[in-house]
Parts: C-alpha cells; sequence; structure tokens
C-alpha cells in the first residue's frame, strides 16, 4: 500500500488526473462517433509537432533561467528561417535544410542577446521574459511588412509587398520530416516516423549535452549559483549558453511544426505557443528549476492529447465548444500549480 | 537581596534546537534599576537567551523552552514580541529597524503618534485624526535628551551615522510608557569611543531613574564601568554571576573563553617549524582587504608555512570570515596574495582553485552545497570543472563526458572515510542532517587534493560528535597528505586543539598571533581588541 502511495506521489496527481481523464475521452470516442484510429493519429502528429518547441524548455529551466516564456525570440528565428528558405524558392530536403541553418543562426544571435539581458535581471527571469516575447513579436510584425520579400506565394497578392499571415509551404517542403519512413496503419493513421526520429535525435543531443562538463556546470548554476560560483565557475556564460540553447531549439521546433502543419503562421501568431509549451512541461512534472527529457516527452503527450480529444469527443457529446476553455483552465492552471510549487 | 526589589528572574531555564543543547540550566535574577551586564563567545547562547525573554517566535516554532521567567514576580510566556512589549520589556536589536525614510522624531514615535481630531476624525472616527507633530517632536525631543547626546530629532533617519541611528533605536524604547526592562543586545558595536561614552551615561540615568537594563557586549571594558552584575555564559552555561565592583577585564576574559586547555589531544606527531626562519612559505598575504558584507577585512598581513595548521579566529563581525571568502575571490578584495611564491590574481576563483587551494565555506547550505544533486555530484563537482577529472572522452576526444561511474566511486570513498550516514551517494544533500552535510563539503575539498585547504566554521551548527570527527578529519588529512590548512572559527577551544599558530582578527586586522599554549585571557584580551586599543594610544 504504501509503494503504491509513494509511486503515485512520485508521479503526481495532476498526472494521474489528466491522464485518467484522457483514457475516459478515448473510452467515450467510440461512442459518439469519433473514429480512435482518428484520435489516435491527431495526438501522435501533435506530439510531433510540438514536443521540440516543449524540449526548448529544459536548458533554461536547467540553468536556473525559469520557464521559458520568452519562447517567441526562438520562434521568430524560425520563421524568419522558413520564409528566406521560401525566398530562396528552395523546395525539398534542400528547402529544409537551409531553413533550419538560418534559423539557427538567426535564432544563436538572438538568443546571445536574450541571454545577456537576463543576466540583468536576474530574479525576474520569468517576468522580463514575457515582456521580451511579447515584444519581439510586435518588432518583427514591423519587419515582416517592411522587408522587400519577393517571392509571390509568401506576399500579400494584393499588393505585392509584406507577408501573407498565413503562408503555404505546400510547394516546397512539406511533410518533409514527418514522411520519412512513415508507417500507415490504416487510412485515418499514419505514423510519422521521422518526426518522432527527429524529436528522438533533439532529445539525445541536449541529453548528451547535459552529460558534458559544460552541461554539468550549467545544471550546477541552475540547482545553485553560489556554489558554481564558489566552485570557479562563470556563472553568467553558463546562463547564456543555455538560453542560446533554448531559444536555437525553439527555433528548430518552429520549423519542424510548420512542415507538418503545411503553413508558415506569420505576425502575431508565436503568442500562441508560449503558454502551452510552458504548460507542457510543467504538466509532464518539471518544476521551476529542474527537467528532464521524460518531463517533456509525458508533458507533451498528455498536454497534446487534451488539446486534441476535447474538441472532437466533448463536442459530439454535448455539441458545445468547451474545447477552448479546458485549453486554457489546463495551461494556465498548470502554470499557476507550477508557480506555487517553487517556494521551498 | 530581597526578594521584592527583584525585577526578573531566570530559573532553570534551558533550550534545544532539534536535540542540539545551547542553553542549560541558566539562572539569574536583575533587581529594579540595575544594570545587568551579559557576556560571552559567539554561540555561548546569550542571543537564544534574550530571544527567549523577549519572546521572539523563533523560539515557540521550535518547541518553547524549559524553565521559568519571572517578570515582577509574575510567570512569563510571551507567545510573541507584542506581548512582551506590552509587559514593559524593550529590546534594541543589533539590526537597526528604522524606517530610512523618515525623521528621527517620526521614527520614534512610530505606532505611538499623538493625534488631534480633526473635521474629518469627527465624521470617520480616530482613526483619521491628524499628527500633532509639534507634540511629537517635543516628546522625541525629551527621549534624546534624557540620553544626553546632540542631535536633530527633524533629520532624516537615511542621512544620519550609524551612532546616531543607534541612539533613535534606542530612545524608541525608553519612550514607551511603563518600560520596565530594556535589553541592549551590543548598542556599542557600532558606536565610537566617545558616543559609546554618551550611552553608557545615558544607561547610567535610565537605570536611575528605576528601569533595569540587560547589557550585552564584547567590550568588557564598558562592561565593567556600567554594569551593576555581571553574568557570563559559556557554551550555554552560567559560569559565573557576581557583581561587576572589583573585577578585571583580564578575569572576565578568562570566564569566557574558559576551560582549560587540559583536555587537549596531544596528537601533534608533525613537526612543522613555525619559526621566523622556516622560509618554506605557502601562503603570504600583503595587506589584503575584501568588502564582504558584515566580515569587512582593512588591513591583513601574515604568511603562512608549509605543512602548518593555521588558525584563525575572533569575534563574529570583525572580518575573520572575509579573509578566507576574499583570497578565493567571492568578494570584492585587494591587497597582494602570494601562493608557493607567485602572485595569485585576487577576485579569480578560478584561478585560486586551479593554484591548489580548496575552500570550505561558512554558508553550508547557501554556499557549500547543491542540495537538490546527489551526494556524489557534490563530492565530485569541483574536481570535475577545476581539474578536469571524472570525465571520460568519447570519439577520440571529440565529446567529453562525465564520468558517474568514477564519480560514484570517489564519492564511495569519502562517505566511508567520513563516516557520512547516508542510504546511498545517490542521495540528495538536502536530506543529510548538518553534521554530515558538512562531511561532504569536506570531502568535496579533500576531493581536490588541495595544497592548501581553506576551512571556515567548520563545526559551525553540528553536534559534538561530528565536531569530533570533522576536527579529526582535517587533522588527518593534515597529516596524511601534508596539506597546509587555514581554519576561521569562532571557537577558541576548537582552533587551540589543532592549530600550531592563532592569529586573533579584530575590526578588520589581524590584532596578533598567538602559540596554542599562551594563556586563555591573552585570547579574550585580543578579541575584545584592547590591546589593539593599547598599540594605537601609542602610535598616536
Amino acid at each position: 500500500m504504501n509503494r503504491v502511495k509513494e509511486g503515485i506521489r512520485n508521479f503526481g496527481w495532476p498526472r494521474i488526473i489528466i491522464g485518467l481523464f484522457l483514457l475516459a475521452l478515448f473510452i467515450a470516442g467510440p461512442f459518439f462517433g469519433v473514429a480512435t484510429d482518428m484520435s489516435l493519429n491527431d495526438v501522435i502528429v501533435r506530439f510531433g509537432m510540438n514536443s521540440v518547441l516543449v524540449l526548448s524548455m529544459v536548458p533554461m529551466i536547467q540553468s536556473g533561467c525559469g520557464l521559458n516564456f520568452g519562447i517567441p525570440v526562438g520562434l521568430v528565428a524560425g520563421l524568419f528561417g522558413a520564409v528566406m528558405s521560401l525566398e530562396f524558392r528552395l523546395t525539398g530536403t534542400a528547402g529544409i535544410l537551409v531553413a533550419f541553418a538560418i534559423a539557427i543562426i538567426v535564432g544563436a544571435i538572438l538568443g546571445l542577446a536574450y541571454g545577456l539581458l537576463l543576466n540583468k535581471v536576474k530574479g525576474d527571469e520569468m517576468i522580463i521574459a514575457t515582456y521580451v516575447g511579447y515584444s519581439i513579436v510586435f518588432f518583427m510584425n514591423l519587419l515582416w511588412v517592411a522587408l522587400p520579400f519577393k517571392n509571390p506565394s509568401s506576399v500579400q497578392g494584393f499588393k505585392g509587398q509584406g507577408l501573407r499571415v498565413t503562408i503555404s509551404v505546400q510547394d516546397y517542403w512539406f511533410h518533409q520530416i514527418s514522411d520519412i519512413l512513415a508507417i500507415k496503419i490504416t487510412n485515418n493513421f499514419v505514423i510519422p516516423i521521422g518526426m518522432i526520429l527527429f524529436f528522438a535525435l533533439m532529445s539525445f543531443l541536449v541529453w548528451a549535452f547535459f552529460k558534458t562538463k559544460t552541461g554539468t556546470a550549467i545544471t550546477a548554476v541552475g540547482s545553485n549559483p553560489d556554489y558554481a560560483r564558489a566552485a570557479g565557475i562563470n556563472v553568467d556564460k553558463m546562463r547564456v549558453i543555455s538560453v542560446v540553447l533554448s531559444t536555437v531549439l525553439a527555433a528548430i521546433g518552429m520549423i519542424v511544426y510548420q512542415q507538418s502543419f503545411g503553413f508558415i503562421q506569420m505576425f502575431s501568431a508565436p503568442l500562441a505557443f508560449i503558454f502551452p509549451s510552458v504548460a507542457a512541461i510543467l504538466l509532464g512534472g518539471a518544476s521551476v528549476n529542474k527537467a528532464s527529457i521524460l518531463n517533456v516527452v509525458i508533458g507533451t503527450l498528455l498536454f497534446q492529447g487534451i488539446l486534441t480529444m476535447t474538441p472532437s469527443v466533448i463536442n459530439s457529446a454535448i455539441s458545445i465548444d468547451v474545447s477552448e476553455i479546458i485549453r486554457i483552465i489546463v495551461s494556465n492552471g498548470m502554470i499557476v500549480y507550477a508557480l506555487t510549487r517553487k517556494a521551498r | 537581596m530581597s526578594k521584592e526589589n527583584v525585577l526578573l528572574s531566570v530559573e532553570n531555564v534551558g533550550k534545544q534546537f532539534e536535540g542540539n543543547r545551547v542553553l542549560k540550566n541558566i539562572n539569574f535574577s536583575l533587581e529594579k534599576g540595575k544594570i545587568l551586564g551579559l557576556v560571552g563567545e559567539n554561540g555561548a547562547g546569550k542571543s537564544t537567551l534574550m530571544k527567549i525573554i523577549f519572546g521572539m517566535n523563533e523560539i515557540a516554532d521550535t518547541g518553547g523552552y524549559e524553565g521559568e521567567i519571572y517578570l515582577d514576580g509574575e510567570k512569563i510566556n510571551f507567545k510573541s514580541p507584542l506581548d512582551a512589549l506590552n509587559a514593559g520589556i524593550g529590546m534594541v536589536h543589533q539590526e537597526f529597524s528604522l524606517i530610512p525614510g523618515f525623521t528621527a522624531y517620526e521614527n520614534i514615535l512610530l505606532n505611538m503618534e499623538k493625534t488631534k481630531p480633526s473635521i474629518i476624525s469627527k465624521i470617520f472616527g480616530k482613526k483619521f485624526e491628524t499628527l500633532d507633530r509639534q507634540e511629537m517632536k517635543k516628546i522625541a525631543k525629551d527621549a534624546i535628551d534624557t540620553l544626553g547626546v546632540q542631535l536633530d530629532e527633524n533629520a532624516l533617519v537615511s542621512e544620519m551615522p550609524v551612532g546616531h541611528k543607534q541612539f533613535i533605536e534606542i530612545a524608541r524604547e525608553i519612550d514607551r510608557e511603563k518600560v520596565k526592562l530594556l535589553i541592549l543586545d551590543e548598542p556599542t558595536a557600532v558606536l565610537t569611543e566617545s558616543e559609546a561614552e554618551i550611552l553608557l551615561k545615558a544607561m547610567r540615568k535610565l537605570a536611575d531613574s528605576g528601569i533595569s537594563i540587560i547589557f550585552i557586549s564584547h567590550r568588557l571594558r564598558e562592561i565593567i564601568e556600567v554594569c551593576d552584575t555581571i553574568v557570563v555564559l559559556r557554551d550555554g552555561v552560567v559560569v559565573v554571576e557576581k557583581p561587576a565592583e572589583g573585577l578585571n577585564v583580564r578575569q572576565i576574559a578568562q570566564w569566557m573563553v574558559g576551560r582549560d586547555v587540559a583536555g587537549r589531544k596531544a596528537v601533534q606527531v608533525r613537526d612543522v617549524d613555525i619559526s621566523e626562519s622556516n622560509k618554506d612559505v605557502i601562503l603570504d598575504v600583503e595587506h589584503l582587504w575584501v568588502d564582504m558584507p558584515g566580515e569587512t577585512v582593512k588591513d591583513v598581513s601574515f604568511s603562512v608555512k608549509r605543512g602548518e595548521i593555521f588558525g584563525i579566529g575572533g569575534l563574529a563581525g570583525q572580518g575573520k570570515l572575509g579573509i578566507s571568502n576574499g583570497i578565493l575571490g567571492l568578494f570584492p578584495a585587494g591587497g597582494k596574495v602570494l601562493l608557493n611564491g607567485k602572485e595569485l590574481p585576487l577576485n579569480s576563483t578560478f584561478n585560486a582553485l586551479k593554484g591548489g587551494i580548496a575552500f570550505v565555506s561558512e554558508d553550508r547550505r547557501g554556499v557549500g552545497l547543491l542540495l537538490d544533486e546527489s551526494i556524489d555530484w557534490n563530492i565530485a563537482f569541483n574536481a570535475m570543472q577545476v581539474q578536469n577529472r571524472f570525465i571520460k572522452k568519447k570519439l577520440g576526444g571529440l565529446i567529453k563526458w562525465r564520468d558517474d561511474k568514477a564519480m560514484k566511486e570517489c564519492a564511495d570513498k569519502y562517505v566511508n572515510a567520513l563516516q557520512i550516514k547516508c542510504t546511498s551517494t545517490k542521495q540528495h544533500a538536502r536530506q543529510l542532517s548538518g553534521g554530515n552535510q558538512q562531511k561532504v563539503c569536506l570531502a568535496k575539498a579533500f576531493a581536490m587534493e588541495p595544497s592548501l585547504l581553506l576551512v571556515s566554521e567548520p563545526t559551525r551548527g553540528i553536534d559534538v560528535g561530528a565536531k569530533a570527527l570533522v576536527l579529526d578529519s582535517l587533522r588527518r588529512h593534515n597529516n596524511e597528505n601534508d596539506t597546509t590548512i587555514i581554519m576561521v572559527s569562532s571557537e577558541l577551544e576548537e582552533l587551540r586543539s589543532i592549530c600550531d599558530r592563532i592569529a586573533i582578527v579584530s575590526e578588520g586586522k589581524i590584532a596578533g598571533i598567538l602559540s596554542p599554549d599562551a594563556d586563555t585571557a591573552e585570547f579574550g584580551l585580543l578579541m575584545s581588541g584592547l590591546s589593539n586599543l593599547n598599540e594605537e594610544g601609542e602610535e598616536q
């Protein structure tokens, strides 16, 4: 009995409740005419689309910079990489690789500046990060209109300048990662092995990085900056490295999302990623200063599961759209819950 | 002593914190209008005793206290300082609790403001009465005059020298109606000589008006000058309660530091030549200053021979902790430090560690440990980061991974050697007891195999058994590996039991370096900064 209690405590009530809820939705689905294979397909695809974004939270949490509410800094780098790749009219593998390359470079530069800024506001990282996230999105909105993009499929059709709100990548690099080794199980259920593998690769890189000397130092900085300082570690430098890493991962995650979704969502779209990404990793069991790859996997699965299942199942059941309400309650509630856990 | 005249009597009071006994069988009494001087080393239990009398919350939170305290013949057991204030006890703490942006008189009458009715207050009640500033100034001025100090009651507290702030704190306490007992916790520490003089006179005046005072000070001369009786605390026990008349500083110092060296283990098998002629100096410190808040080092010079255990003692706040922290570069420092004859760049922790210095911080939980990481991480981390140990190479050196297995082996070794009680080396440091945490800190330093080991307060807050183990392991490490150790501690007995030489720090300077066999009184004098005063006097 004690073992069971211990196990439940380690796994955490939030995860158990959400997990049971998700299971209930899957069981109830068929009774309301929701195909299980389609539901599974949606959950797995959404997991693939969002998992790298959630993974991008890990480095900053580990270094003690808190939850990355400034994830748009990386996302706009991803957007920039994507539209530049389109600008060069690159298609297929070359297209997505160039998009990655540009996104990584821009992400690294923005991440460096973002990291230096966060070092100036130690203790208030999460508040400042939120402001930074919003500011950069609106600043980039100006650039998206002002920069001389030429590709007809990305600029606004009626005046020929300024980017569209949504840009299709159908003719460029749609499903370039998703379709690698994809396994078709039923007509409605295709497992995007490529996307899962890509997430696994990214996770491995992050895991391997945290096994290095620098990674170990970053973990120590997050755990106790004074201890790290007394060990002769340059605390500020370690924090900047983690922020750059987070930002670059977010930029990569953005492109993974786009190639699966089929569209580049410009302008204020990045803002819609902040809370879901933060909430997902918290739901996975991370705290404000400790996170693991397992937290990412569990959290993304549960969170995206709820997100995909509630509209289809509950809406068919009671014909009222409550999915948005549930999404907001879960994501914001999760964030509040985690922040209250912070104080020791 | 007639019973009616006794204001405060403390009977059989004891207190322990989580099994750590700090006070035992304390008995003393204080008559009305008398001044009682309370002296003792740091950690002797003075503050805890005062906290009990003043009803500070942390006493009740940690399980209350034993014994009884009577005020005016009535048994007291305050739930909070507010009860104590209402019962007529005033306390002036070492730290100021003043509002910087308020004037002196506003601070003195805080929450006791004089008010006069206005139109609004007639409608909305007493809370809306306006302040009667003229009246308030008058009252404040009276209180200040009672103290006999020149001080502008209209000045802002933020613009005052510390000495004046201290007077305002006291003025506030004596201004309360029906104050019977005043507790002054080192009020003269921040005062200049002449200011202290004024305060002592004021205390006498207050006492004559019927207020009893408990006066805590490290300046023994002041104690003798102003007090009627003296109570000396040592290791949580009252060792002496005597009328102050006829006592001298030397005697009190000896009681304070206490215990003769009889119980000292004679294990000095090493033979380190500590005379001037030994030129094998490992560390040479010249005119070091360190800006460490609360532990400022002003001008310190000393040199340490290879292989010796060098002790640094002194009272809290005098700067002894600043020395080790400064050498390691944790706080801004200046001056010159030579390690093995080569200049050690200051303000660079990495270089200090790289040069073969290891440091055990006095702030165990704040600086010394990664509380939420495993024991093996805690022990191996410094060696890994500074000396590139516990790293295995993959792909021909392209990837350098941390070697978890080697870290565990190393941790296991020290867990055994230092008898660290834990379930495994994967246990988090937070879950260990204080003594075992301290051993982990030592293991971290030992794992670096340093040539010079700086240990700050290695036995602070740990129980007697763990203390002995910690000291033993230091001594053994010094013996076996010929590691030079600089040990900073406020417990003189401890320093005397293992050190070859002991430097006493007072007011940011080295007051003197003594042999551990020197007379106890010598140490006490140096600590109280007395011989320092004499030297200064001679120079002038």
